[in-house]
């Protein structure tokens, strides 16, 4: 029963802009949660949700850090931003909402769905944002959920 | 159904793919221009048909495990989309076809049986 105790942590440097990059934090996050047997579910909803925060970073800062922990209990994702920050993060939470550039648009990105995916694939949502500041995301993916709500 | 078989019935035109590649099994489809909507609602092996031909496609098959991409229109993946198809190992097909066209010729070879009655 040693991986109960396994906790394993990392960050990603991630450069507003890299597109070319897109997907290589989450990537890795994704195998190693694989490497660890962690369970199908919970390594569906971190891609989807780190890989949104991977490329809010992208499409809208200047740079920022995913950090994740994953201990047996929950996977934890930090997403912190050098950006033009949120004005309105309740418009922003709203599906369909979006400020994205129409070149980013025109790539399929900027439809509004990206900070609902996060949260929606979450299990804790927790998002700070300071305008002209930067903008940081922190979510808490529980795992084996099920489980727990059937004890409940 | 495998890659192959679909790919020959619906005419698609492979990019990068190997036998390899070919032999995997598809398990459906899924039809979007919008990159969140496939990461939020497309299942694993199914097959993405999308307008879309930049890189990004790559790391959203890669990170979905989708069982390929096809580009339609007769639009051309970029470069940098086909090179980082053939690191990753995904497939990519081109098609004169429409999305509409792909769609349905797909999903006729899934469900033939129940339109047929």
């Amino acid at each position: 029963m040693s991986s109960h105790r396994q906790i394993k942590e990392g960050s990603f440097h991630i450069l507003g802009g890299d597109f070319a990059n897109a997907g290589e934090a989450s990537t890795s996050i994704k195998r190693e949660l694989l490497e660890m047997g962690v369970e199908e579910d919970t390594i569906r909803r971190v891609s989807i949700a780190t890989f949104e925060a991977e490329m809010n970073i992208i499409i809208y800062a200047t740079a920022g850090i995913i950090r994740y922990t994953i201990t047996p209990e929950e996977v934890i994702i930090i997403a912190e931003d050098m950006g033009p920050g949120i004005e309105d993060i309740e418009l922003a939470m709203q599906e369909g909402y979006s400020t994205a550039p129409d070149w980013v648009r025109e790539m399929g990105w900027g439809a509004g769905m990206g900070l609902p995916n996060m949260k929606k694939n979450s299990d804790v949502f927790k998002i700070d944002s300071v305008v002209g500041e930067g903008t940081r995301v922190d979510m808490i993916i529980k795992r084996r959920r099920n489980e727990t709500e059937a004890d409940q | 159904m495998r890659l192959k078989q679909i790919s020959e019935r619906l005419s698609l035109q492979p990019v990068n793919a190997t036998e390899e590649m070919l032999s995997a099994d598809v398990t459906g489809g899924y039809i979007s221009d919008l990159l969140s909507d496939v990461m939020a609602n497309a299942e694993r092996g199914t097959l993405w048909i999308t307008l879309q031909t930049h890189e990004n496609i790559v790391a959203v098959a890669v990170l979905k495990e989708l069982a390929g991409v096809v580009i339609v229109n007769g639009r051309r993946p970029s470069e940098e989309a086909v090179e980082k198809a053939l690191q990753e190992g995904v497939p990519l097909f081109v098609t004169p076809l429409s999305g509409f066209e792909v769609a349905g010729r797909l999903y006729m070879l899934f469900h033939a049986e129940e339109i047929q009655g």
